[in-house]
């Protein structure tokens, strides 16, 4: 696994991803950016999503990518890279380059799960070799916090608002992971922005194989969350402390979670000091909701750990 | 050596013999067979292209956007619903200078949904950004694809190029066309020559960034510089073409009789064969008729246009599809080339052939019958039960 020397010394040698982007003060995704990019030794060329990551880091005449970037639209990441990945086999196969070059797509919760789903689909079936992380924040963070299929129920969010007679958003988050898992792409994971060595361990896995790989990372927004601005961090080991998000790879069809905590917290602890929860706290039939995702976080996590258990045993 | 094939064939036959790096492309009527024939090419071995099976029209041309920025030859096919799904990402080829060439297999637009041929779909990517060129027969198909490939990839174009052709009337007809060698056609293509690719590790570059308003308005205006490029570019090419393949391509449209033409016709895509043989049937009865059939659409030849119809007395400009709530966009594009002149025919639009509505010898008979009474301006409908 890549430790933080390892990292640092690709970056002295090589800064792919530099300062200068406008991205908010406390956002987590350059912090993933970095991590990401650190973790592969070969070239790379990364396509982008329309997004937070997209607009602030590329406005003509700047950019802060110091290796081959694409930008195309919104919902085609992930078609765009296959494109360029397609060339490079084309090219290769005709002698016209040498190098081995690694192909990496970044896009939000948006232009992933909801908007991107389908071209994302497409990809893995094909057999595309690329990773794709997607920039979990969940919700549309760069238009102005709208909801996504990635934000979690009863968050408040601009298009799913905690009204008098709706508490937030209705419906559940949709499993991402699990829909990429069930394609048999040769590996795909959850990361947090709060365990970046974990985050570059996975990386380098992942590229080890041929194929379609995905990591999906939470990628904590202050600004959406309605959280302090340095809590980017905190926010998102509490997240995995609490079983909200677990850290965990299935490589080959083999489950493992990455870490287990010793003391699972109470899923209060990560939505307390989040403004888009704060209305959970403030009525009765709030703490009933709490309790229900209590029981939603507890069920899948026992799924999960079932899941790791199956799929070890063969 | 002549054979009979297809316009889907021959349009294949093309692209076998450009052999791009990638095809990514998305089966829809009329256009499948296109496909089809290439992925049959492929599986046999006949191309080193890497073919990607998209799942949707859109991430076809999101693919070809990926492939040609990476520095790759790429080419596609489409129709219709196939296009309107994918316009987004026609604008943003257009807008990062990709010479990808794409067939287009006319057909209408829904709804209500039709496979059949209209040129409801060009119309929506009129302004794409995109160069439209439109085909009258497969032959002419074959060879726009040839000579497509050339005027995107020019160091001043780097454009996407639309090759219409009628669908099922030209896609679906067996026709007799007449191929180049294979050798020849890769002589007239050349390598290509990709500039700042993302496959050039060494040197990276930024491609697709944001762009606000300090920004935004110049970078179009670059764009349109392309555009104004094309004219020369595409003569050049159809005249090295019309000496290797000894066919009559001279301009930006063919000009059929129209020398001392009282009455004329213009039009694009298939029809023109229709027309031209109702020109001939009254030249021999002494009429002074003629015809004008668009090849080179977007950019639009304006001033050579005038200077072809200018002593014509009338003209009917023939639009296959609406533009909903005004003329016909080919009849705007004809009668706004002529504004500024003081000597002007006297115009008629007449809307045709929507949703594969067949346009025979007698309709194009009526357009000349009636163009000596009918008041310019006028909109008609032609084959329409009203």
């Amino acid at each position: 696994m890549p430790n933080v020397k390892v990292l640092a010394k690709r970056e002295e040698a090589q800064v792919r991803f530099t300062g200068g982007h406008s991205l908010c003060a406390g956002c987590a995704e350059p912090m993933v950016v970095r991590t990401v990019l650190n973790a592969i030794e070969e070239p790379v060329v990364v396509a982008n999503a329309t997004g937070c990551l997209e607009v602030a880091t590329s406005r003509y005449p700047t950019t802060a990518w110091n290796v081959p970037w694409i930008h195309s639209a919104f919902e085609n990441a992930a078609a765009t890279i296959a494109g360029v990945e397609a060339a490079y086999k084309a090219l290769r196969r005709a002698g016209k380059i040498q190098k081995r070059i690694r192909f990496v797509a970044f896009g939000g919760d948006g232009g992933t799960y909801d908007i991107g789903l389908q071209a994302l689909s497409g990809a893995l079936e094909r057999g595309h070799d690329f990773l794709y992380i997607c920039l979990n924040n969940e919700a549309y963070m760069n238009t102005g916090v709208q909801r996504s299929s990635a934000t979690p129920k009863c968050a408040s969010a601009t298009t799913s608002p905690a009204g008098k007679a709706v508490p937030g958003k209705p419906q559940d988050r949709k499993d991402l992971t699990e829909i990429v898992a069930a394609h048999n792409v040769p590996y795909v994971a959850q990361a947090s922005v709060s365990h970046l060595i974990d985050l570059a361990g996975k990386v380098e896995r992942a590229m080890k194989y041929e194929g379609p790989k995905l990591i999906n990372v939470l990628s904590t927004c202050p600004l959406g969350w309605r959280t302090r601005r340095d809590s980017a961090i905190p926010m998102a080991k509490l997240a995995v402390d609490t079983c909200y998000w677990p850290l965990y790879e299935v490589a080959e069809g083999v489950y493992k979670i990455n870490y287990k905590p010793k003391e699972k917290l109470p899923i209060e602890e990560w939505l307390k000091p989040q403004g888009r929860f704060r209305h959970l706290f403030k009525s009765e039939e709030g703490k009933k909701l709490i309790a229900e995702l209590q029981e939603a976080v507890d069920r899948n996590w026992q799924r999960l750990l079932r899941k790791e258990q199956c799929s070890q045993e063969g | 050596m002549k054979k009979t094939m297809t316009g889907h064939k021959a349009v294949a036959e093309a692209m076998r013999q450009i052999e791009p790096d990638v095809v990514a492309v998305y089966p829809i009527t009329p256009q499948s067979e296109i496909a089809e024939y290439y992925a049959q090419y492929v599986h046999d071995g006949l191309v080193h292209t890497e073919l990607v099976p998209v799942e949707s029209e859109h991430s076809a041309m999101s693919a070809c956007v990926g492939a040609a920025a990476a520095g790759a030859r790429v080419m596609t096919a489409t129709a219709s619903q196939g296009l309107a799904l994918m316009i987004e990402v026609v604008y943003i080829a257009a807008s990062m200078r990709l010479p990808i060439v794409m067939a287009l297999a006319n057909r209408a637009l829904s709804g209500p949904i039709n496979i059949h041929c209209d040129h409801s779909d060009a119309y929506l990517a009129r302004d794409a950004g995109a160069v439209h060129i439109f085909a009258e027969s497969a032959q002419e198909a074959y060879d726009w694809m040839i000579m497509a490939q050339r005027i995107a990839e020019h160091e001043k174009v780097r454009l996407p190029v639309v090759v219409n052709l009628d669908g099922f009337t030209l896609t679906h007809s067996v026709q007799v066309v007449e191929p180049l060698p294979d050798e020849e056609v890769k002589r007239f293509v050349g390598e290509f020559k990709p500039l700042y690719p993302l496959l050039d590790v060494d040197n990276p570059s930024t491609w697709g960034p944001f762009a606000m308003p300090d920004y935004y308005f110049e970078l179009k205006r670059a764009q349109q510089a392309g555009m104004e490029e094309v004219p020369a570019v595409f003569l050049e090419v159809q005249e090295e073409y019309r000496k290797l393949s000894g066919r009559p391509y001279r301009g930006f449209f063919e000009a059929y009789k129209l020398d001392d033409a009282e009455r004329a016709i213009v039009i694009m895509g298939s029809t023109a064969g229709t027309a031209k043989v109702v020109v001939d049937e009254l030249r021999k009865q002494g009429e002074k008729v003629g015809l004008l059939k668009v090849w080179l659409w977007r950019p639009f030849p304006r001033e050579e246009v005038v200077k072809a119809l200018s002593h014509v007395d009338r003209v009917a400009v023939l639009d296959r599809a609406l533009s909903f709530g005004n003329m016909g966009a080919l009849y705007l594009d004809i009668t706004s080339a002529f504004v500024h002149q003081d000597r002007r025919p006297g115009f008629v639009n007449y809307i045709y052939g929507l949703g594969g509505r067949d346009t025979t010898v007698d309709h194009i008979h009526q357009v000349f019958e009636e163009l000596e009474s009918a008041r310019p301006g006028e909109l008609r409908y032609l084959g329409l039960r009203e």
